[in-house]
C-alpha cells in the first residue's frame, strides 16, 4: 500500500496539570501531571481504518480530542496531509475541520436538543460559510442524510433529537460529519451506547462510507470485537502509550504483547461451545499521574520479570507492519 | 418546547399558571385602557353640590373607591398608577435581565480571569444591602439636578442593581451546558464562540431567562413601591407606592380612610403574585426536556422499518 | 430435574402512561430457574427484561401492575403474599444487583456502613456479628477490608459493582438478580465481574438471573437463556439451543449481528428498524415489522410458545412443534 498519508502523528504528548492546593505551592511541591498521552506516534493512510483500542483511562479519547484540536498537544506534531496542524501552524484548526470531522460516543448527548435535524446536519456548512444558496445547501444536506441511511429525508428534516431512536441519532451525527465531505473521520466509541442490533447497522454504515467516499477513519473503542471485522490496523494503548500496533489480522491472530493477549482473551464469544481459557488481568489501570517505573504494564503483567521494573521497553518490530513494546520480545 | 401550540396546550392545563397570567394581563389591560375605565382624571377634584372638595369621602356613586385627602378619585389614581408601576417594573426588569444574562453568559462561557472579575463584581453587589444602597443612590442622583425624570433614575437604579442573582444563576447553567457534548461537537465542526453562544448556549438558557424576567419584574415592582413609599417616587406621576406614601403622610389611617391605602397595597400584591405564579410555572415548563425514558418514547417517535439500514 | 427454585408462568404486566395509554410491558412470560443455575434474560432496551425482574420482586413503580400470571418461589406463590410477607422474601431469599452502581450506592455513606445497613434492616444478627459479616462479604468480592470506611466516589467503577454484589449477598439469598451488571464497564473489568459472579455462584450454590443485552456475556456464563422481544418471550432454551440451534428469526439475526472474532464476516447482519413502543404494539407477532422471513399469518396472529425439542421453546409461526403446556 503506497497511498499517501492523511495523518502523521509524531511524538504526541498530552499532559493535564493537576490542580495544586495553596499548601502544595508553599511547600514547593513539584507540579504533577495526568499523563493522558505519553509519547504516541502513528500514521494513517488514505482510505485506511485505524482502530485505537484500550481500557478507559488509557488516553484514547484524549488522542481523538487532540487530533481534532479540542485539546492542544503538550508536545509533538500532528501532520495532516504532510502539513503541520495547530495554532500558528501551516494548517489552522478551522481549515483542518473542513477536512476532518468527529463522531462522538453518546448520540443522546452530542445533539443539541433544541435543534432540528436539518439545523444539525447543515450546521457545518453554515459555520464554514459554504453553499450559501439555499437549494444547493439543501441538496448537500439531503445527499449526506441519504448516505447516512436517513431515508426518506423528508421524514427526518424537521425532527428534534428526542423524537429519534439512538441509532437514528447516531446517523444524524454521521450525516453532520459527512456533509463537508471530509477526508478524515475520528469516531470515539460510536456504537458503545447503542443496542447490539443497532450497532451492526452503524458499523456497516461506517464501512460503507469508507468504501464509497474513501474517507480515512480513526476508530476509538474499548471493544476489540467490534473493530475486528473492519479495521485495517489496530493500535493497542495502555496508560497513554501504544503498546502494540500492526495490521488487524496480525494483531488479532498473532498478538505479542501480554496486554494485547489478555484483551483478546476476554472478548466474549457468542457460543458456549467455544468457551476458552480467559486471561483475566487482576486489579485496575493505575492512575496516570504516577506512572509505574520501567514498563508501565509490569504491575499487572502476568509474565513480568525483574528487568521490567526498571527498563522502559522500546518498540520491537515483529513483522513488516507489526511492532510491540515488551522486553520479552528482545532476543 | 419547539412549538407554540404545543406550549399553549401544556400551559392551558396548569391552573396556577393561568391564574398568574390572568392577574398580569388584567393589570396590563387596565394600564393601557386607563382613560376608558375611569370616570375622572386622577388629578380632578370631586366637588359636592356646594363646590367644596369632597375629602376622604367613602366609596359611593361619586367614586367607586372614594376620594383621597384632596378630594381626588382613588379608583382613577389606582388605574393610572398601574401605568407607572408597571412601566417601572417592566423596564427595570428587562434591564436587570439583560445585564444579568450578559454577565452570566460571559462569565460562564469564557471562564478564567473574566469569570473571576465579573463574579467578584457580582459578589460585591450581592453583599451590599440593597435598600440602603438604592436609597442613597436615588437620593443623591436626584440631588444632582440631572434634568431627567425621577422615574428614569429609579428604573436605572433598580435595573442596574438587581441582576446579580440572575447572573449567578445563568452562569451556573452556562457552566454545565458548555461541558455538554453537543458544544464539543460544534467546536469540532469548526464553530467559533459567537456561533456556539448564539446557536447552542442561548437556546438552552432562554427559558430560564424568560421565566426569570417575569420573576424579576415582580421584584422590581415591589422595590419601586418601597422606594416610592419612602418618598423617592415622582409625585407628579404617582405609582402605587406613591399613593401609599400619600395615604400615610396625610393620615388616611387615623381618618379611617381604608379605601385610600388598601387598594394600592392590594394592587401591588395582585401583580407581584401574578408574576411569581407565572414565572414559576414557566420555569417548570420550559425546562429543557433532555432525556426520555425508553418506555415512554415520544408521540412523534419515528419507527419506520422500511428504507432503513444498508441491507 | 429437581424442582425449580423460581417458576414464572404467564406473567403479564402493564404500565399506565401519563396520557392514560396502557403499555403492555410484559405478556405471557414463562421461565424456570433451578437451584445453582444461571439463566440469562437477553434483549434490546425496552424489551421488558428489567420489568420482568421488577415484577418478580414486586418492586414495580406505582403506575405498573401485574395483570396476570403466577410467580412461584420454592413452591410459594409470591403474587399472593401480603406486602410485609413479601418484604421477608426480598433480600433474604432473592436479592438484586442494580444497573448503574454509582446511582444505587448512597454517595454520602461509607460503603461498609451501607452493607451493614442491609444486614441490620433484616434483623438477622446483632451489630458486632454484622460488622464481622461486612468484612467477610468485602473479602468475598475481592475488596480489601481496609477499604470498608471509604465512600463510593473513592471506589472505581469495577469496585462499586463488587460492593453492590457484596450488598446483595448480605443476607445469603438463594437467588440473585443481576441487572446489566457489566454494561458500563471496560472489557477487562467486565471479565473480572463475570468471573466473580461465577465464583460466588459456585461457592454459595446460588441461582443467578443475569439481565443483559450482550449475547457474548450470556454465552460466557449462562446455562439457559430467555430471549425477549417487545415484552414477550421469543425463544427460551439451554445456551446450546440458543447459540447453536436458534429457531426464532430474532435470535438468529441477533446472533448474526454480533461481531465474532472466530468468524470475521464481510458485513454484519443488522436488524433494521427499532423495537416497538409498548404503547403502540403491532398486531400479530410483535417482531413482524422487522422480520425478514415473515409470512401472512405473522401480521395478524400472535404466535404461541411452541416446544421445538425437550426444553427448547420459541414463539414463531415458522417453528414446528407442539404447543407448550407449562405445568
Amino acid at each position: 500500500m503506497n497511498a499517501p498519508l492523511v495523518l502523521n502523528v509524531r511524538g504526541l504528548f498530552k499532559y493535564f496539570p493537576v490542580r495544586q492546593s495553596l499548601w502544595d505551592v508553599l511547600m514547593h511541591r513539584p507540579q504533577k501531571n495526568v499523563k493522558a498521552v505519553d509519547d504516541v506516534s502513528f500514521t494513517l493512510k488514505r482510505g485506511e481504518v485505524l482502530a485505537v483500542v484500550g481500557e478507559s483511562g488509557c488516553g484514547k479519547t484524549t488522542i481523538a480530542r487532540t487530533l481534532i484540536g479540542l485539546e492542544e498537544p503538550t508536545r509533538g506534531d500532528i501532520l495532516f496531509e504532510d502539513q503541520s496542524v495547530g495554532q500558528g501552524k501551516t494548517v489552522s484548526l478551522k481549515e483542518l475541520r473542513l477536512h476532518a470531522q468527529m463522531i462522538f460516543q453518546d448520540p443522546y448527548e452530542s445533539l443539541n436538543p433544541r435543534s432540528t435535524v436539518y439545523d444539525i446536519v447543515s450546521e457545518p456548512l453554515e459555520v464554514h460559510g459554504l453553499l450559501k444558496n439555499r437549494d444547493e445547501r439543501m441538496a448537500r444536506v439531503r445527499a449526506a442524510m441519504e448516505d447516512a441511511g436517513l431515508r426518506p429525508v423528508e421524514d427526518y428534516l424537521n425532527r428534534y433529537p428526542h423524537e429519534l431512536s439512538g441509532g437514528q441519532r447516531q446517523r444524524v451525527v454521521i450525516a453532520g460529519a459527512m456533509v463537508l465531505e471530509p477526508k478524515l473521520l475520528i469516531a470515539d466509541e460510536p456504537v458503545s451506547m447503542l443496542d447490539v442490533s443497532i450497532r451492526a447497522e452503524i458499523l456497516n454504515l461506517l464501512r460503507e462510507l469508507r468504501q464509497k467516499r474513501g474517507v480515512s477513519l480513526v476508530f476509538i473503542t474499548h471493544d476489540l470485537s467490534t473493530v475486528a471485522y473492519f479495521a485495517d490496523r489496530i493500535a493497542v494503548m495502555y496508560l497513554g502509550r501504544i503498546v502494540e500496533m500492526g495490521t488487524a489480522h496480525e494483531v488479532l491472530t498473532n498478538p505479542q504483547h501480554p496486554y494485547t493477549k489478555a484483551l483478546i482473551s476476554v472478548i466474549p464469544v457468542p457460543n458456549p461451545r467455544l468457551r476458552r481459557e480467559r486471561l483475566i488481568l487482576q486489579g485496575e489501570t493505575p492512575n496516570p499521574i504516577d506512572l509505574p517505573s520501567g514498563c508501565r504494564f509490569h504491575p499487572r503483567c502476568p509474565v513480568a520479570m525483574e528487568r521490567c521494573k526498571v527498563e522502559d521497553p522500546a518498540y520491537i518490530h515483529i513483522g513488516s507492519d507489526h511492532q510491540a513494546a515488551c522486553l520479552l520480545l528482545q532476543k | 418546547m419547539h412549538n407554540l401550540t404545543e406550549f399553549w396546550r401544556t400551559f392551558r392545563r396548569n391552573k396556577l399558571g393561568l391564574l398568574g397570567g390572568f392577574l398580569i394581563l388584567t393589570a396590563l389591560l387596565a394600564a393601557i385602557f386607563a382613560p376608558l375605565l375611569t370616570p375622572y382624571h386622577p388629578t380632578d377634584v370631586i366637588r359636592d353640590a356646594n363646590g367644596i372638595g369632597m375629602t376622604f369621602a367613602p366609596p359611593s356613586a361619586h367614586g367607586p373607591l372614594g376620594t383621597d385627602d384632596a378630594g381626588r378619585d382613588v379608583w382613577s389614581e389606582l388605574v393610572y398608577g398601574a401605568r407607572i408601576s408597571l412601566t417601572v417594573g417592566f423596564l427595570a426588569g428587562f434591564i436587570a435581565m439583560f445585564v444579568g444574562s450578559l454577565f452570566g453568559i460571559t462569565a460562564g462561557y469564557f471562564g478564567g480571569w473574566i469569570d473571576n472579575l465579573l463574579m467578584r463584581v457580582t459578589d460585591v453587589l450581592l453583599v451590599i444591602p440593597d435598600l440602603p444602597l438604592m436609597l442613597v443612590l436615588v437620593a443623591t442622583l436626584r440631588q444632582m439636578q440631572l434634568n431627567v425624570s425621577p422615574l428614569v433614575i429609579i428604573i436605572l437604579v433598580i435595573g442596574l442593581l438587581y441582576w446579580t442573582s440572575t447572573a449567578r444563576l445563568i452562569r451556573s447553567q452556562v457552566l454545565t451546558i458548555k461541558e455538554r457534548q453537543f458544544v464539543a461537537r460544534a467546536r469540532a465542526i469548526g464553530a467559533g464562540n459567537a456561533h456556539i453562544v448564539r446557536k447552542h448556549i442561548l437556546p438552552q438558557i432562554m427559558p430560564l431567562i424568560v421565566a426569570n424576567t417575569v420573576l424579576t419584574i415582580s421584584t422590581a415592582i415591589l422595590v419601586e413601591s418601597g422606594l416610592a413609599f419612602l418618598g423617592l417616587g415622582d409625585p407628579t406621576k404617582p405609582s402605587w407606592g406613591t399613593m401609599l406614601n400619600f395615604a400615610f403622610d396625610r393620615n388616611a389611617v387615623t381618618n379611617g380612610a381604608w379605601w385610600f391605602y388598601l387598594p394600592p397595597g392590594l394592587a401591588i400584591v395582585w401583580v407581584s403574585l401574578g408574576c411569581v405564579l407565572l414565572g414559576n410555572v414557566l420555569e417548570e415548563m420550559l425546562n429543557p426536556r433532555l432525556t426520555t425514558h425508553h418506555l415512554e418514547g415520544d408521540e412523534n417517535m419515528i419507527s419506520i422499518a422500511a428504507g432503513q439500514g444498508s441491507d | 430435574m429437581s424442582e425449580p427454585l423460581l417458576s414464572v408462568r404467564h406473567l403479564s404486566t402493564e404500565f399506565i402512561m401519563p396520557e392514560g395509554k396502557v403499555a403492555r410491558a410484559l405478556e405471557d412470560v414463562c421461565f424456570d430457574v433451578f437451584p445453582g443455575q444461571t439463566i440469562g434474560l437477553v434483549g434490546e432496551s425496552g424489551c421488558g427484561k428489567t420489568t420482568t425482574l421488577m415484577s418478580v420482586m414486586r418492586l414495580l413503580p406505582s403506575n405498573g401492575r401485574i395483570v396476570n400470571g403466577q410467580v412461584k418461589f420454592n413452591g410459594k406463590d409470591l403474587l399472593a403474599l401480603s406486602e410485609p410477607e413479601m418484604r421477608g422474601y426480598r433480600w433474604k431469599e432473592m436479592a438484586i444487583v442494580f444497573q448503574g452502581a454509582m446511582n444505587a450506592l448512597n454517595p454520602v455513606m461509607k460503603v461498609g456502613d451501607q452493607i451493614r445497613e442491609a444486614i441490620l434492616l433484616h434483623d438477622l444478627m446483632d451489630r458486632d456479628a454484622a460488622e464481622k459479616r461486612v468484612g467477610e462479604l468485602l473479602e468475598m468480592v475481592g475488596i480489601a477490608r481496609t477499604r470498608r470506611d471509604q465512600y463510593p466516589h473513592q471506589y472505581s467503577g469495577g469496585m462499586r459493582q463488587r460492593a453492590m454484589i457484596a450488598m446483595a449477598l448480605a443476607c445469603s439469598p438463594d437467588l440473585l438478580f443481576a441487572d446489566e451488571p457489566t454494561t458500563a464497564l471496560d472489557v477487562m473489568i467486565q471479565a473480572q465481574v463475570l468471573e466473580l459472579l461465577r465464583d460466588i455462584q459456585k461457592a454459595l450454590g446460588l441461582a443467578v438471573v443475569l439481565v443483559t443485552h450482550d449475547l457474548g456475556v450470556v454465552a460466557e456464563v449462562c446455562d439457559s437463556v430467555v430471549v425477549m422481544y417487545g415484552g414477550k418471550v421469543a425463544e427460551y432454551g439451554t445456551a446450546d439451543h440458543i447459540y447453536n440451534h436458534a429457531s426464532h428469526p430474532y435470535t438468529q439475526r441477533l446472533l448474526a449481528s454480533f461481531p465474532d472474532l472466530n468468524r470475521p464476516a464481510d458485513t454484519l447482519a443488522s436488524i433494521p428498524g427499532t423495537p416497538p413502543r409498548l404503547t403502540d404494539l403491532p398486531n400479530g407477532c410483535r417482531f413482524h415489522p422487522r422480520c425478514n422471513v415473515k409470512v401472512k399469518e405473522c401480521e395478524t396472529v400472535n404466535p404461541k410458545l411452541i416446544t421445538i425439542s425437550e426444553g427448547h421453546y420459541a414463539a414463531c409461526h415458522l417453528c414446528k412443534g407442539q404447543e407448550t403446556q407449562f405445568a
